[in-house]
């Protein structure tokens, strides 16, 4: 698989020259937590704490970090089940996120959710949606509500390579289009379809977010290695849908250095070959990139690195621990949050049998 | 009062909400310019202009699932299906997204989405258009099912399920858009889960949902004419939630029951009801509860032989006499 090579300076895009060093440095941290977080999940998973599905951002943590970073009052996020990533850098906490992993009542959806469903609304964060690009319309339904209030915000709505061959991604790329909704489509492209290459997965021209001239929308394509580079193409097109109200497809260059999901073929010698997980680790990876690149602006040591990822992998294993010691809710919330009249016990949710458990 | 049709009840409906109530958007393919596939939206577009009325592309996945989202935000979509049929290729986003995103939120988020259209055969229009899914929706939790039978319970139904906050999958008969029923001028709601005793009886209880409350009601006329039987008929409204006490409370009198409806059999609603009345009331039943479905094969385009397919007041009398 090739990676195209950066050859622009993109420190000096106007978004990432205005940096301060502690924003710089936050970005580099966020990321950190990320790959700390999700090396910690893998940890307790295979130490049998964690059950189902669980996929991991470890490699891509530039994409969530970036995209977020840009964030005003009014934009959102969704997207699909590879969710950790997107839910730390939206602020949600280390130890919400493993206790839902865990499956505890301290979890962010109270144990409901799993790793495939973490959601904050109150951080517009809506997910963490488990069906192949079955988050692409609702997406696109919040680009419409942000446009039906008149408020100048944006949904930027995520979505793996695998995705882009499912109908609703263009059933919502046309409507986006045809309504000028302000959505941001950011293909996370890392080369795989669970155990199926791009190549052999995947038909098209130049790149995958291409299609999007089918549908006269604007697109682009860029390096996922560089947070900088992440940001000013983000950017760009969340100006596009702020000013003009329009969408756009962006598709980012990454790669993953864990399966699919954890029980992937991957791991006995599969779909891809361990060199080609090396290769990525040494030349691409986004956080050696950025801690690179700071250290040689002047703005990180190593020892600084040091406490970085230090407090970030205690963070993580206290999360573990928080998550360990958290209770399983009880029974009696299996049949909760499923309609809000009931939760509520409005008129509504009293009237009527709405459980057919007796 | 006024005799109005079904299809203007619920245009009477979309109106009144929409003023009380901005967030309020009409959506579908053909609901604006067009005034409606079956002009149930008819003068709206007009009155409301594009922003509140919205014709969509042939696209449900598409357009349910961006009435999905939208619907997360706050906004209240009513999105209309030109055919209930046509859920199917926008199946993912109902039931994967509309009706589990609050539990998988932990009770975060809810989804204020009426998503409505016809759900009926009897027109021939062969099997890819003529399902009900009643059943299969009423089967996942945090999705509520409601099939009103007459202009009367259809504005009142419609007018609480909008204001409803769970997702509410509203389901109308082409048979009954041009049928009228008296409908007061004066404001008024109908409850979910609270079901229309529509003739009070004393031997059988004939329980349905949707048009089938009406071949009850029929056949309720014939069996007192012709047969002295007294049938009580109970018009569900809603299936999810379900006016449990109203049947328990009736079969419980009557002591028989039969179940009527135009869905398919297996695994029906009334496969349902019945497991409920013999699982609470065993000793109050002195017949088995018996159920009238459309005859269990795809719907038939056949003009003639359709009409035998879906269930015929006749078909209701004779059953009765079986166990009467």
């Amino acid at each position: 698989m090739a990676t195209a090579v950066t050859t622009t300076d993109f420190s000096k895009a106007p978004i990432n020259a205005k940096l301060s060093t502690e924003q710089k440095l936050k970005l580099l941290t966020e990321m950190v937590r990320i790959r700390r977080f999700e090396t910690e999940s893998l940890r307790q998973y295979n130490g049998g704490k964690i059950g189902g599905f669980l996929h991991l951002y470890n490699g891509q943590e530039s994409v969530a970090v970036g995209c977020v970073s840009l964030m005003g009052d009014d934009d959102h996020v969704i997207t699909a089940y590879r969710d950790h990533g997107h839910a730390l850098a939206v602020g949600m906490t280390m130890n919400e996120c493993m206790a839902e992993l865990y499956g505890k009542a301290t979890g962010c959806s109270k144990g409901k959710g799993g790793s495939m469903h973490f959601f904050a609304p109150d951080k517009n964060y809506w997910g963490g949606h488990g069906i192949v690009a079955g988050q692409t319309p609702l997406g696109l339904g919040l680009g419409y509500a942000l446009k039906y209030k008149g408020l100048k915000g944006a949904a930027m709505c995520f979505m793996g390579d695998g995705a882009v061959n499912q109908g609703c991604f263009y059933e919502s790329l046309n409507i986006a289009s045809l309504f000028e909704v302000p959505v941001v489509y950011i293909i996370e492209n890392n080369g795989y379809s669970m155990g199926t290459s791009l190549a052999r997965s995947s038909a098209f021209k130049s790149c995958l977010a291409e299609r999007a001239e089918g549908f006269g929308m604007a697109w682009g394509k860029c390096n996922g290695t560089d947070i900088y580079e992440v940001r000013a193409n983000v950017q760009e097109a969340l100006a596009r849908a702020h000013i003009e109200s329009k969408p756009t497809l962006l598709e980012v260059s990454t790669y993953r250095y864990y399966g699919h999901s954890v029980a992937d073929a991957n791991h006995t010698g599969g779909y891809r070959q361990k060199d080609e997980i090396e290769f990525y680790k040494q030349n691409h990876d986004p956080i050696q990139h950025y801690k690179r690149r700071l250290i040689e602006e002047g703005v990180l040591t190593e020892e600084q690195y040091e406490q970085i990822d230090e407090a970030a992998k205690s963070e993580a294993a206290a999360a573990a621990q928080f998550a360990d010691e958290s209770p399983v809710a009880g029974e009696e919330t299996i049949t909760q949050d499923v309609y809000f009249e009931v939760d509520r016990q409005t008129e509504a949710g009293r009237t009527g049998k709405h459980f057919f458990n007796d | 009062m006024p005799l109005i049709e079904y299809r203007d009840a619920l245009n009477q409906a979309f109106d009144e909400e929409m003023t009380r109530d901005e967030n309020v958007v009409l959506m579908g393919e053909e609901v604006a310019e067009y005034n409606g596939a079956y002009k149930v939206t008819k003068g709206l577009w007009k009155k409301w202009g594009s922003k509140r009325v919205v014709d969509t592309p042939i696209s449900e996945a598409g357009f349910i699932g961006m009435g999905v989202g939208a619907s997360m935000l706050g906004i209240r979509p009513v999105m209309e299906l030109m055919f209930w049929s046509f859920a199917a290729v926008a199946w993912d986003q109902i039931i994967n997204n509309a009706a589990q995103v609050r539990y998988m939120s932990g009770g975060l988020i809810n989804c204020p989405i009426v998503i409505r259209g016809p759900a009926n055969g009897g027109t021939n229009v062969g099997a890819t258009h003529s399902h009900n899914h009643e059943s299969f929706l009423a089967n996942i939790p945090g999705l509520k099912v409601v099939c009103p039978a007459t202009a009367y319970d259809a504005k009142g139904l419609m007018k609480t399920a909008i204001r409803d906050n769970d997702p509410v999958m509203f389901m109308e008969n082409t048979l009954l858009y041009g049928e009228k029923w008296e409908v007061p001028e004066e404001e008024y709601l109908i409850p979910l889960g609270k079901a229309d005793i529509k003739r009070e009886g004393t031997d059988i209880t004939l329980i349905a949902h949707g048009r089938a409350a009406l071949t009850a009601c029929t056949a309720a006329d014939i069996l007192a004419a012709e047969h002295n039987i007294s049938a009580e008929v109970i018009d569900l409204r809603s299936i999810r939630p379900l006016d449990e006490d109203a049947i328990l409370e009736s079969v419980s009198k009557t002591h028989r029951a039969i179940y009527i409806e135009e869905a398919k059999p297996f695994c029906g609603v009334g496969a349902q009801i019945s497991s409920m009345i013999m699982e609470k009331i065993f000793d109050e039943l002195d017949a088995p509860v018996l159920r009238i479905t459309s005859i269990d094969a795809p719907a038939i385009y056949s003009p003639e032989l359709e009409k035998r397919q879906l269930p015929r007041p006749l078909d209701v009398v004779e059953k009765v006499l079986s166990i009467c």
